[in-house]
């Protein structure tokens, strides 16, 4: 039940910095329950149902469930954010107007041909390097072959039996809500492929109106089909069966996500389907080695959805295995239904499909040198596994450090943050409470904001040296991230300045009086050691709110004049 | 050893064939009887431009009225580009030369484009029904070249729908005749362009070869027909038959018009990833004229007779015609020994395995839905079926079947595996004979053109035909098909060519041996009766 909840959950441990992970300028990609503006209506309502279903379920499953394992594996496609098509030099823009960026190439006119994009095998290479794969120094395209509207030369290029990486592996940190720790799951190959077009309807058309046209009778004027899509370029990633559970398979995903935007070769937008996960999934009794009947669920346009169609699915199954009716689960193909939080059978195989497969004589085979291998090995960002373990030696929390991680703009923030010297936990702090909160609120994301990470960091020296109070240096903040500018511009602007270090009373009081006069009054009437203290306590219990490094100092003034 | 294998030769006696030959250069070397060799359209042309002997838009007049003349007869062309549009190129070209202004090297050369070759102005119908009224958005590349330098393409020729025949019946649209004897094919598939340069409706065409569609027809048709190695000519435009094969060739009636042609369409394109990089030679600089020759021009050079080729099932007239071809070679100083090719037998079905495979899907995309005719549907299934039942032959649609059956699960081993490792073995045995020797001969087909619908219902006697021509395609080589005789038949006999197979990229060498040839040859003309008395270049 807790897996059903993953993402919804996920947030929940962050409460102090709210809503981080809502938003960013290309969509949602992760929602937050704690944050209702970063929600759309439905996705709430999926929350609500999401809460309330799983309890309805008898206790009984729960202990039936506790017999059984899953087997999941993952096929995933990226698209890659290459400026051009992978075989003909259109641009593909997300959203743009149908039909309007497309080629004799694309289109498969008579007589055109395809030609790589090199960044193709670029971005392919450095994702194979970033999830630990043998290259095929040599490999190849393949034609695989099948009918379909939005396929327009009839087959698709792809690459069959020799990818152009395998045999690799990804590292991932659980979420600290759900129990942490860290797996390691297997990659059987990625290999790269060119995506199709789009059937458009000219009704309200939807995915599962798409993909289950070929059950329905059409009416060929009413389908459209827009082949500005066709011949992007993708990476077909494909997981080894190593996942168990709904939670593992949306880590994977969204570890998966990171990497592709750590590299830089794919916005791994899931809502655009620049990030598309196909899920394989089988229950077998805990014991048995033979995996059970795989079902694979498609559909699935959010990390939140992977976990949860996976965890339905995995009921589904395992209820029908405590029934006694384990033959009907049937492989087949199931679409995950959002509105309804339900896996449905979209279609049944009926054996395995042939797409004849052949080598792509249009284009030559893909050789890859070492040194070229090499090359981009060295110019590979720290990853994303790479970076936790940094910022974990750097004595963050799991929780702080897969906060950090998570968006590469976000850590590359935070790195440059600490740069400048700043103490590692505060920063942290900031990035994590209020510029995430501020973030969220907005709608940007943190290369949007105007503050720059010299900035905090000499805002957070600022208050470390007791320049200014923590409360000034978030009003100084917001400004910041708003308009932009200096701390110490700000601060010499706003006469924000607190007391330097004191040589004497005297010299103190006049520029704290213009902030706090009754409270100065008070402390100068105040004479023993005790009532200093006191003040301080009443201050902070009154006001919820001191200016601490100004108090300190007051009162290690005080103490010294005790003694004295 | 050769000459014992010699029958006794049909000689006909060349007065037969032309008595009324003109050109504007009269033969280097005095021949015995009146025919001198053939000229280069293409250097003639520019000659008498250049020298404002003739204008290109008389040229263009009188091609355009042999092309109209003859077209009822032959039904070489598909699609015949209006004369207003030719003759308003050749005014522009007339201009240019009255203002002494550059142009082109082909420029008023008039070109037949097969018609599974894109041209934007122009429909591109790969003899296909299911392409009909198709306009490309864009030129081939070699189109684009064309034009670029100044040729002006007249028209689309006839060819078996997609490539797929050998007699270019096959064409959805029009059966083409052969100028030799309209009774008879003008062979395939590029026969529509073979016919036209030989009935002379163009000074030059191109065409494509998959397993033999140039040399084949050029044999049949009695012109010079060229396949380039693979990837020496950009395939941007060309309606794919069998990508791994698919050639576009060159047509002429000499050897050096098809080299020129050559040279202006080959080189790298970066819209085709299979064409070459390497440099493309100066082929022109081969074409020497005859007299600076010394008498033994071809002194050192090795030709391998291939022994697979002169054997049973090629006609006894044609073996005896190349072999003559062979002792010619000979007397320029060749020197011949017979290579055998052990290989050769399994070409024919690796071919037609490997041909049928890509084909099949290739023509995937030809599903109804952006062109062609579509068959409305209750469901997709049958829109894409209906669509293709609709619009393929009966040839296409036998090709895609095997194809998509040599491609299925559980056959690919079998056949498309299968066929590809005989491929490898032919392409080394090949390339060990071409170490060996300078060129490989053969015939350019089993028989000289045989009668229409003779084996339309016969496509394994077909099939068989291109025996002589679908090895070099599996190896990729270039091959240079020349006429070199006659056998009886028709009213003035049949053309016969032969083969000449060169190392891959060796082009120059095969056009320098077949220019030589070609003009040392006597007492043959390959103008047919049809249009020999009109003939003047
Ligand atoms: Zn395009």
């Amino acid at each position: 039940m807790a897996l059903t909840l993953f993402r919804g959950l996920r947030s929940n441990c962050f409460r102090l910095y709210p809503s981080l992970y809502v938003a960013r300028k290309h969509g949602v990609f992760y929602c937050s329950m704690t944050s209702a503006e970063g929600q759309t209506a439905t996705q709430e309502k999926q929350q609500t149902q999401l809460k309330s279903s799983p309890r309805k379920e008898s206790p009984k499953i729960e202990e039936v469930l506790k017999n059984y394992e899953a087997v999941i594996g993952i096929e995933t496609h990226v698209q890659l954010a290459t400026l051009t098509k992978a075989f003909c030099s259109c641009p593909y823009n997300y959203g743009a107007q149908p039909n309007t960026s497309i080629c004799p190439i694309c289109m498969g006119l008579p007589g055109a041909l395809p030609v790589l994009n090199s960044k193709v095998i670029e971005s392919a290479v450095k994702v194979g390097l970033a999830l630990n794969c043998k290259l095929s120094l040599s490999s190849k395209f393949d034609r695989k072959q099948y009918f379909y509207p939005d396929l327009p030369k009839g087959y698709q290029i792809s690459q069959f039996d020799i990818p152009i990486a395998s045999d690799g592996y990804v590292d991932i940190d659980l979420p600290v809500e759900f129990g942490g720790g860290h797996r390691k799951f297997g990659i059987t190959r990625v290999h790269m492929e060119e995506d199709a077009g789009k059937l458009l309807h000219t009704g309200n058309g939807n995915f599962s109106q798409e993909i289950t046209i070929l059950s329905y009778k059409i009416i060929c004027s009413l389908l459209l089909v827009d082949l500005n899509r066709a011949g992007v370029p993708l990476l077909e990633i494909v997981s080894e069966p190593d996942m168990r559970t709904g939670v593992e398979a949306a880590e994977y995903a969204a570890e998966l996500q990171r990497l592709v935007r750590y590299l830089g070769v794919s916005n791994g937008n899931m809502q655009e389907g620049s990030l598309r996960c196909d899920v394989n999934i089988s229950v077998r009794p805990i014991g048995q080695l033979e995996f059970g009947t795989k079902v694979e669920i498609k559909n699935l346009n959010s990390f939140s959805s992977v976990g949860r169609a996976i965890d339905f699915e995995i009921s589904r199954q395992v209820k029908l295995h405590s029934q006694g009716q384990a033959d009907q689960i049937v492989q087949e193909t199931r679409l995950w239904e959002e509105g309804a939080q339900k896996t449905v059978t979209m279609r049944k195989k009926e054996g395995l499909s042939d797409y004849r497969y052949f080598p792509e004589p249009d284009l030559p085979g893909v050789i890859l040198s070492e040194e070229y291998i090499n090359e981009i090995r060295e110019s590979l960002p720290e990853l994303p596994e790479m970076k936790r373990r940094r910022y974990e030696k750097l004595g963050l929390s799991m929780q702080d450090v897969l906060f950090l991680t998570n968006d590469i703009n976000v850590a590359a923030f935070f790195d440059a943050t600490i740069a400048t010297g700043a103490d590692v936990k505060l920063a942290a702090n900031w990035i994590m409470g209020d510029i995430a909160a501020y973030m969220n609120n907005e709608k940007l994301s943190v290369n949007d904001i105007k503050l720059t990470p010299q900035e905090l960091g000499e805002l957070i020296a600022s208050i470390k040296g007791g320049t200014i109070s923590g409360k000034i240096g978030k009003e100084i903040l917001l400004e910041l991230m708003a308009k932009g500018g200096t701390v110490k511009g700000l601060i010499k602007e706003k006469d924000l300045v607190q007391a330097k270090m004191p040589s004497s009373r005297k010299v103190m009081v006049p520029k704290v009086k213009v902030k706090l006069p009754s409270i100065l009054q008070m402390y100068l009437r105040l004479t023993t050691k005790r009532q200093i203290f006191r003040f301080g306590y009443v201050l902070k219990v009154g006001i919820g709110e001191v200016i601490p490094a100004f108090f300190q100092k007051i009162y290690l003034h005080s103490l010294n004049l005790a003694a004295n | 050893m050769l000459s014992s294998a010699q029958t006794p030769r049909l000689l006909r006696s060349p007065t037969t064939t032309t008595t009324t030959l003109k050109c504007f250069h009269s033969s280097p070397i005095p021949t015995s009887a009146s025919t001198p060799p053939p000229p280069s359209q293409i250097l003639t042309t520019r000659k008498s431009l250049l020298s404002r002997q003739t204008s290109a838009v008389d040229l263009a007049k009188s091609f355009l009225h042999r092309l109209r003349r003859h077209e009822p007869q032959l039904s070489s062309f598909l699609h015949v580009s209006p004369d207003e549009t030719v003759l308003k190129q050749a005014e522009e070209l007339d201009n240019k030369i009255k203002n002494n202004e550059e142009v082109g090297p082909l420029a008023g050369v008039l070109v037949g484009v097969k018609d599974n070759i894109c041209t934007y102005d122009m429909p591109s119908t790969a003899g296909s029904r299911l392409l009909e009224n198709y306009r490309p958005p864009f030129d081939a590349t070699v189109v684009r070249k064309l034009r670029e330098r100044g040729a002006i393409v007249v028209g689309k020729t006839n060819l078996d729908e997609f490539g797929m025949g050998s007699t270019t019946e096959g064409s959805a649209y029009q059966v083409t005749a052969n100028p030799w004897d309209l009774a008879r094919v003008p062979g395939g598939s590029s026969g529509g362009s073979a016919s036209a340069v030989s009935a002379r409706q163009c000074m030059v065409a191109l065409g494509s070869d998959t397993g033999g569609s140039v040399r084949q027809p050029a044999s049949f048709c009695g012109v010079v027909g060229l396949k380039p190695t693979y990837g020496r000519v950009s395939r941007y435009g060309l309606v794919a038959y069998a990508s791994s094969l698919d050639v576009i060739g060159c047509f002429g009636s000499s050897v050096a018009d098809a080299g020129i042609l050559l040279h202006t369409v080959s080189g790298h394109d970066k819209f085709d990833a299979t064409s070459s990089k390497r440099e493309v030679p100066n082929y022109a600089s081969q074409f020497v004229p005859i007299d600076y020759l010394e008498s033994k021009p071809l002194k050192g050079l090795r030709v391998g007779v291939i022994r697979e080729t002169f054997e049973d099932g090629v006609d006894s007239e044609v073996i005896s015609t190349v072999r003559d071809a062979v002792s010619h070679l000979e007397e320029l100083g060749c020197t011949v020994s017979e290579v055998s090719l052990p290989s050769y037998s399994l070409g024919l079905p690796a071919y037609y395995i490997l041909a049928s495979s890509e084909s099949s899907s290739n023509l995937s995309r030809y599903d109804g839905v952006r062109y062609g005719n579509q068959v409305f549907g209750d469901e997709l299934n049958s829109l894409y079926g209906d669509s293709r039942a609709q619009g393929f032959g009966s040839e296409v649609k036998m090709r895609i079947l095997m194809g998509t059956y040599a491609l299925s699960a559980g056959y690919y081993d079998a056949y498309y595996k299968r066929a590809q490792q005989v491929r490898t073995i032919i392409r080394n045995s090949f390339k060990d004979a071409l170490d060996k020797n300078d060129i490989l001969i053969s015939p350019a087909a089993p028989s000289v053109a045989y009668k229409i619908g003779e084996k339309k219902n016969d496509p394994l006697a077909m099939y068989a035909g291109d025996i002589m021509t679908v090895n070099v395609n599996l190896a990729g080589l270039p091959a240079l098909v020349l006429p070199c005789g006659f056998v009886e038949g028709g009213s003035a006999g049949l053309p016969v060519g032969f083969q000449m197979i060169g190392a891959a990229f060796d082009e120059e060498k095969l056009l320098k041996i077949g220019h030589i040839f070609e003009q040392t040859l006597q007492g043959y003309s390959f103008v047919p009766p049809l249009v020999a008395d009109e003939w003047t270049c």
